[in-house]
């Protein structure tokens, strides 16, 4: 199976996310408005810039669209801006527009301005040897997670990516090397739950072979 | 190199310079010169603001010496608003540039907007941790500027005119010499870096490439939605607009509507709607007279 993933398009690292999706097997289509959200296996939020991202898919419906259809239970994957994009809030600044879906509360810009952004490399165990090389950029770490949801990386005491189900999130931008590990981790949990989803279907009710 | 021990990893390292210039592609850079215009900048969906004391065209008008903005007011934005300021700094003038590090600017302009510095060298951008972006009018300025050590660049267009035809002309030049490269043979390439007078190493990467290592966004002229839909469309990967948003008659609006148009440039509809009633935009110069009085910024940079 070649899932379907969109890649938010308002503004930011797109064509490196489609050129990484593209690696692990999946096809890639651009989301700039609601109608583009149509007959998607997932969906990655990029780098960029988050009230960039709030405002303009606000003002098409987009933002809404994306709650809706994330809610529903669309896997989705964000790095950096697309992991404070999905969290449920953020810490000390409250009226900035975000999706949501994960139980997460984030701080924007916490290792602070350009001048601190940094690499390093970072241990994801779920991922196994070697350590993901993490490139960091006025990133945002994640300050609470709620009971659903699995930390899958820390960095200086601080989390850095974690997981609920089939949504992932990550503060560092895997995009911009060439390790695919994230994105098969999270394509081929589309994969599974397809899978299952389709052993569910036919377990249950007998399904036409169009 | 400028690569250091930071508390939590190494800054200054080249994927985390071009790194954000990554980030901010699909996007619009606005000029601002107060917090004010800051907050109206980011409130229509900038990627980033440009700190500087005074836009391009009265910059133009006032003639005189250009320098880096006091960072008593680059401070002051950085305070309003929370995505990337970015200021400038003269060319070839590393103390400016060291100054605008140490306020912690996200990003270094080093623009032939403001009045040269040095009139041989621009500063050796591999020695900050902060990165930089420069102006280019064909490939070989950019891949000089890019061994320099800038993790960005924009085309220069002619700031402060309203008039996007140099930036066009900037945009199409580095393409055709983008493909001229491409189609090359590994020997003609020992030629084209000595005719363009770029290193050999980075016109041999653009062969194998087909595009410039680093980011390129459109500057200089951009006016108007379509002229940044424009520049999408000739393959710039952002725009900046300077003067076009706060010299019209309604920048709210002006800014908000560049930005739609910027992310659907390819959408036509979505550009003519985002382009109705938005009132007067900035006047425009004709460039022919702009160069008869010797009044070209584009020229400056070596």
């Amino acid at each position: 199976m070649r899932p379907r993933i969109g890649v938010l398009a308002v503004q930011g690292a797109v064509s490196e996310h489609e050129a990484a999706l593209a690696d692990v097997g999946a096809r890639t289509t651009r989301v700039r408005l609601p109608g583009e959200l149509d007959g998607l296996d997932g969906l990655v939020i990029p780098g960029g810039e988050s009230t960039t991202f709030g405002l303009v898919a606000g003002r098409s419906g987009l933002l809404g669209a994306l709650h809706e259809r994330i809610a529903g239970g669309l896997p989705v994957f964000g790095t950096c801006a697309g992991l404070i994009m999905l969290a449920s809030r953020i810490d000390g600044d409250g009226d900035q527009a975000l999706i949501g879906g994960m139980d997460i509360v984030v701080r924007r810009n916490a290792f602070g301005r350009q001048l601190a952004s940094f690499e390093a490399d970072v241990d994801v165990p779920v991922l196994g040897d070697p350590p993901m090389r993490g490139i960091f950029i006025r990133a945002p770490w994640v300050e609470q997670v709620g009971p659903s949801v699995e930390v899958l990386a820390e960095h200086a005491g601080h989390i850095v990516a974690a997981r609920d189900r089939t949504r992932i999130v990550c503060a560092f931008h895997p995009e911009l090397t060439g390790d695919r590990r994230l994105h098969r981790l999270f394509v081929d949990g589309i994969r599974g739950a397809t899978a299952s989803a389709d052993e569910d279907l036919k377990g249950g009710i007998r399904v036409g072979s169009q | 190199m400028s690569d250091n021990a930071g508390a939590n990893g190494a800054t200054g390292t080249d994927a985390v310079k071009a790194g954000l210039a990554r980030m901010l592609k699909g996007g619009v850079i606005m000029d601002v010169v107060d917090a004010e215009q800051a907050k109206i900048a980011e409130e229509a969906g900038a990627c980033a603001v440009m700190a500087l004391e005074r836009i391009p065209s009265e910059i133009r008008r006032d003639g005189g010496v250009a320098r880096m903005s006091d960072p008593e007011m680059i401070i002051g934005i950085q305070e309003a608003v929370s995505i990337p300021v970015m200021a400038k700094c003269r060319i070839g003038h590393h103390v400016e540039a060291q100054v605008l590090q140490t306020l912690e600017v996200d990003y270094i302009d080093e623009s032939e907007v403001l009045t040269p510095a040095d009139e041989a060298s621009h500063v050796d951008k591999r020695r900050f941790t902060i990165p930089f972006v420069c102006g280019a009018t064909n490939l070989g300025e950019a891949l000089r500027r890019i061994s320099e050590g800038a993790a960005m660049i924009r085309t220069k267009g002619e700031a402060g005119t309203g008039n996007v035809v140099e930036a066009v002309r900037h945009m199409k030049t580095i393409t055709q010499g983008i493909r001229r490269v491409a189609s090359a043979t590994s020997d003609e390439r020992f030629a084209i870096a000595k005719e363009m007078a770029a290193p050999l190493d980075l016109v041999e990467w653009v062969g194998e490439h087909g595009r410039l290592p680093v980011v390129n966004f459109s500057a200089g002229g951009i006016a108007t939605p379509a002229d940044a839909a424009l520049m999408m469309y000739l393959g710039c990967e952002g725009v900046f607009v300077g003067s076009g948003i706060f010299m019209s008659e309604d920048p709210p609006a002006r800014a908000r509507a560049i930005v739609e148009a910027t992310t659907h440039w390819d959408d036509p509809e979505v550009v003519a709607r985002v382009s109705r009633g938005l009132r007067e935009a900035m006047p425009g110069l004709e460039i022919a007279q702009i160069a008869a009085e010797g009044g070209l910024l584009q020229t400056r940079g070596w």
